[in-house]
């Protein structure tokens, strides 16, 4: 099992290493929890300054297809974790398998999210494109302005995380990277989509659940 | 004014004198902590300098009590100057009621001031000497500063919002007035006069100025030619709240909010109305946002003001 | 064993002659050759925000400065600032000698993830020229600071492409505090234990956490900033809505923390040069390294006193007040222990330890105008006035950049294997210290006399102060330019060094000048404690 792990430079033992490669991943997740957190605060302030202007806003937002989408994304985080489990245990096939379920669901997410952005062109939410509607004036607008930027950035981490993934059960399914010896690929893929996956488990209440 | 060097910034109020000494004091307090690191460090660098026959035996590694002492000690003194400086600058939030109140609108690249009698100037400020006066301002595009040096003061003046500052100027005379907040190409020109006059010659300026009637009287006019008495009048037969009483007492809001009628609510309440609305109306007046100016708003702000002193109606809020 | 005649570092092999051609340097993995590429870099950017100074400062010769129009001024001062900050002073101390140093401070082979390194260098390096061509194409007016709504509904110019150079830089940024975090707890050599390690890795760490955690809300801003300005989403534009003060707060939520980006790892070079050339253990060991996490946690909760009168609410500006005077505690202990590392010591006065006390001198007197800065009465006096312009200069000129020379003057026989005339680097410390404090102590009194910040041209009476300052800036401009000639002139004609030209400590020295590629043949093991002087080794060459 050991041999299948090759010690790059400058790491003296394989413990070293991938305690070295799982530190670096939380310190780049910290990083990201800063980006998104920033933002989230941003949000949470406009909401005490505006909170009437800001549970108009929420109430146009399509509830029910924010709510499939964390199911949806809650379930591939479930996906990765087996995924994760498999690739400890040495199974290949399934390790792919699994993280493939995940991709998918992924996808299935970023649709339902392409069709929210449509209906939400049809009401007038839009930025810059289509026939502004009266709830973009004034704090309100800014509100939903602000649930853009989150949402659209964090469907850019998402498409990123598919990536991700995707090349790790590649490398895994073709034998680039044997298991167990080298499951940690599968382990920081594994930790960058459940982080997306909190991400969205933060966005969803401060955007569309609190309605007034 | 020597134009070539000017050795000290005048001092024009009792404020700016406060904080002159408040100055000195702190940097007296600096070259007391900051000396002993100079000329020990200088001196031990020059006495212990390799070759020099000197005792070293028995260095110290460190000394708690003594790193103790001199965290402590500087920090404490420290902030003695916080609780000074910041009881100057709290005064300076509160001024006192019945100041005379100037309003102040700051664009690309001017200052425009406006007398409660309606006499308007632009980048010069007069101001009577020894009675608070209260300038309470905004911006019609970018954020902008205005830096009385010779008061030690300035104010950010934002867009969308009154910022206020209020000051007693004690000496007579001419002060510069700049603009000290980046705003584009002519920011450095954004200055002007700053003229602080004896009451009496303030008077006298005063009667003399143009005005178009006073300030509160032009923000009537505006009052009546957009229609807001059609609904906030006495004839009115929509149920809008009076205005008379309100200005400066609070007011609840629906939601059970209540917040303070001042000139910011007034300012909101006719660009944004949908946002604070008054408890036990319905959200049915229209927003004037882009057919009033920042001058307008500010008339209308006085007008608001001026009705406010009459004993509140039955209807004006609850 | 009887040494050998001392190799040309020519002749020894060492990272530097590893491979000659261009692939084995754009394409190294070796932190010390990434550390040099860094080098050059940003030595080009303080070129060009050195340009802008001197427009600047030529500019304010005369009260009514005919050299630039307005606009042409409020560029300049825009493109010195955004260089400076983002592009030099940022990068500088951190990737170029914490590159260089910090694997071989910690026993080490290399970073924890060289090829990441290597990244970073890229990354930076095409944020940098983005933006550089924006700056000199069209050109920004916006201040480095970019203000709303100025910056997003007003201002003409490459707004977008600078802020989008701006946010690449930072990805380069938080690849290194990464790398040297995980570095530092993963590849310490056995025995190395935090307790014994140097003082500029404890400030490289401190410094590495700042940056994973800062530069994100930065990103963010601008982020935003962009969408406002492309896209007229209302975030910032209280026409449509927004609020220009959000703005500030999360502007300066990152720009307070990134100053102490700029000066930790000054403030850790100022440890090992002062131990260095006092032959002694530092005072206090313990107090300054917890004195450096105590600066980066106690900076982040700060940022609005770059806002007192901004029309923020005058009770937070008490509270940031209180936090603002708590954060200089830690850097006055560690002036404090240094002076005290002094005493009893065995002081040699090389160009280290000359500029490690141009530091002290110079970032003592910027950071108690920076307590008056902190008091609210007096900020509300000389806040945006040339009083702030002389706080900041002297804390990441007389400080930060006191610090970089000084480690360049240190470090320089290591990383080259050459050593430089000991004489010119007295005389450019005594010439940088004399100039900038012509340059800029005249600029605290012109800013309590009431001359704002970013103005072209000023009111006459202010002439005199003004051509003092640009007087000195001539003075530091030769400063600046000696060491590059004598450094040059050292590549080839400079004496050999050996491993251990000062007779310092630290793990650094065991190895040849300039070490080899991969730093140690075998990892050492440490058995000593940090600055453990005097040493038992003999001082000079092996």
């Amino acid at each position: 099992m050991s041999e299948y792990v090759t010690l790059r430079e400058p790491y003296a033992a394989r413990r070293q290493q991938s305690d070295a490669d799982f530190l670096g991943m939380y310190v780049f997740l910290a990083t990201e929890a800063m980006l998104f957190g920033a933002l989230m605060c941003l949000t949470f302030l406009y909401r005490t300054q505006h909170p009437q202007a800001s549970a108009l806003a929420a109430q146009h937002m399509q509830l029910w297809i924010g709510a499939a989408n964390t199911g949806i994304l809650l379930t591939s985080s479930l996906f990765v974790a087996l995924g994760v489990l498999a690739a400890r245990h040495g199974q290949r096939r399934t390790t792919a398998g699994m993280l493939a379920g995940a991709m998918a669901l992924g996808v299935v997410f970023l649709t339902l999210k392409g069709i929210e952005y449509g209906l939400d062109y049809r009401d007038g939410l839009m930025p810059v494109i289509g026939h502004p509607s009266p709830v973009r004036q004034g704090p309100a607008g800014l509100f939903i302005d602000l649930y853009f930027v989150a949402t659209a950035l964090h469907a850019l981490h998402m498409i990123v995380g598919l990536v991700v993934l995707g090349t790790a059960a590649t490398l895994v399914l073709r034998g680039a990277k044997r298991l167990p010896g080298q499951a940690v690929v599968v382990e920081m893929s594994g930790l960058y989509w459940h982080f997306v996956d909190v991400v969205w488990v933060f966005l969803f209440p401060i955007f569309y659940l609190a309605r007034g | 004014m020597n134009p070539f060097f000017q050795a000290w910034p005048p001092e024009a109020s009792l404020h700016a004198v406060r904080v002159d000494q408040l100055f000195i004091a702190f940097s007296a307090l600096t070259v007391l902590l900051t000396a002993p690191v100079f000329v020990l460090m200088s001196g031990f660098a020059l006495y212990y300098r390799r070759g020099r026959d000197v005792d070293r035996t028995q260095a110290p590694r460190g000394n708690w009590r003594l790193e103790t002492v001199w965290t402590i000690v500087p920090f404490l003194l420290a902030l003695i100057f916080f609780g000074w400086a910041g009881w100057l600058f709290f005064d300076q939030g509160h001024p006192p009621t019945g100041a005379l109140t100037i309003d102040v609108v700051a664009k690309q690249w001017m200052w425009k001031f406006e007398h409660p009698g309606g006499q308007r100037e632009i980048d010069e400020l007069h101001v009577p000497a020894g009675e608070p006066v209260r300038l309470v301002m905004t911006s019609q595009d970018v954020i902008h500063s205005l830096f009385l040096p010779a008061l030690r003061l300035k104010q950010d003046v934002l867009p969308g919002r009154y910022t206020s500052v209020w000051f007693k100027a004690g000496l007579p005379g001419v002060y510069a007035l700049r603009c000290s907040q980046f705003c584009g190409f002519d920011h450095s020109v954004m200055a002007g006069r700053f003229v602080v006059m004896t009451p009496a010659d303030y008077s006298r300026w005063l009667q003399q100025a143009g005005t178009d009637g006073s300030l509160a009287w032009q923000g009537f006019q505006r009052f009546r030619a957009l229609g807001c008495s059609g609904c906030h009048g006495p004839a009115s037969t929509r149920r809008a709240p009076k205005l008379e009483g309100v200005f400066g007492h609070p007011v609840a809001l629906d939601g059970g909010r209540v917040v303070i009628a001042d000139e910011q609510y007034v300012r909101d309440s006719i660009l944004y109305p949908a946002h604070d609305v008054a408890a036990g109306y319905a959200p049915i007046m229209p927003t004037f946002a882009g057919q009033v100016s920042e001058t307008d708003l500010l008339a209308l702000v006085a007008y608001v003001k001026s009705i406010g002193t009459a004993a509140p109606s039955q209807e004006a809020g609850r | 064993m009887t040494a050998l005649p001392l190799q040309t570092p020519e002749e020894r092999v060492s990272y530097l002659n590893a491979g000659h051609t261009l692939r084995s340097w754009f394409l190294t993995t070796d932190h010390k050759r990434i550390a040099i590429l860094y080098l050059v870099a940003i030595t080009g950017f303080f070129a060009v925000a050195a340009v802008g100074a001197a427009l600047i400062r030529l500019q304010l010769m005369t009260p009514t400065g005919e050299l630039l129009s307005h606009e042409g001024y409020n560029r300049a001062f825009t493109l010195h600032g955004v260089v400076m900050v983002w592009f030099f002073l940022i990068p500088s101390i951190p990737n170029t000698f914490g590159n260089f140093l910090i694997p071989l401070m910690i026993g080490a082979k290399d970073l924890a993830f060289p090829r990441l390194n290597l990244a970073s260098w890229y990354i930076f390096v095409g944020g940098g020229i983005f933006t550089l061509y924006a700056l000199i194409a069209g050109g920004v007016d916006t201040g480095w600071t970019f203000y709303t709504p100025l910056s997003t509904m007003y201002a003409n110019g490459h707004v977008l492409a600078v802020i989008a150079g701006i946010t690449i830089a930072g990805f380069s940024s938080i690849l290194t505090g990464l790398n040297f975090i995980v570095t530092v707890h993963k590849l310490r050599a056995p025995g190395m234990t935090w307790g014994r390690l140097p003082l500029f890795v404890w400030s490289h760490y401190a410094t590495s956490v700042i940056l994973v955690l800062a530069t994100p809300v930065l990103a963010m801003t601008l982020i935003l900033l962009f969408a406002e300005r492309a896209l007229r989403l209302a975030i910032f534009d209280p026409s449509i809505g927004g609020d220009p003060l959000l703005f500030q707060h999360l502007f300066w939520f990152y720009s307070h923390p990134a100053v102490y980006i700029m000066i930790l790892p000054a403030m850790g070079v100022v440890s090992e040069l002062v131990t260095a050339g006092a032959r002694k253990r530092v005072f206090g060991y313990w107090f300054v390294a917890c004195a450096s996490l105590a600066i980066a946690g106690v900076g982040f909760l700060v940022w609005g006193h770059h806002m007192f009168v901004s029309g923020q609410s005058p009770y937070a500006g008490a509270i940031f007040s209180f936090l603002s005077l708590a954060v200089a505690v830690p850097s006055a202990v560690k002036v404090y222990n240094w002076t005290a590392t002094l005493y009893k010591g065995e002081v040699v006065l090389d160009p280290p330890l000359l500029y490690g006390m141009a530091f002290v001198g110079l970032f003592t007197i910027g950071g108690l105008s920076g307590l008056m800065l902190a008091l609210l009465a007096i900020d509300e006096h000389v806040h945006d006035t040339y009083f702030v312009v002389a706080h900041f200069h002297y804390i990441m000129v007389g400080g930060a950049v006191s610090g970089f020379l000084g480690a360049a003057h240190f470090w320089w026989p290591k990383i080259t294997g050459r050593m430089y005339p000991l004489v010119w680097g007295r005389i450019s410390a005594g010439l940088i210290f004399l100039g900038f404090n012509l340059t800029f102590f005249p600029q605290y009194l012109l800013g309590y006399l009431g001359m704002p910040r970013r103005y072209p041209t000023y009111p006459p009476e202010f002439q005199a102060l003004n051509v003092l300052s640009s007087a000195g800036a001539s003075v530091l401009f030769v400063a600046y330019v000696l060491p590059l000639v004598y450094f040059t002139w050292s590549l080839r004609n400079g004496r050999a060094a050996g491993a251990n030209p000062w007779g310092a400590s630290g793990l650094e020295w065991t190895t040849p000048s300039p070490p080899p590629k991969h730093n140690f043949e075998q990892i050492p093991v440490v058995d000593r404690p940090a600055y453990d002087y005097p040493l038992t080794r003999a001082r000079g060459d092996e």
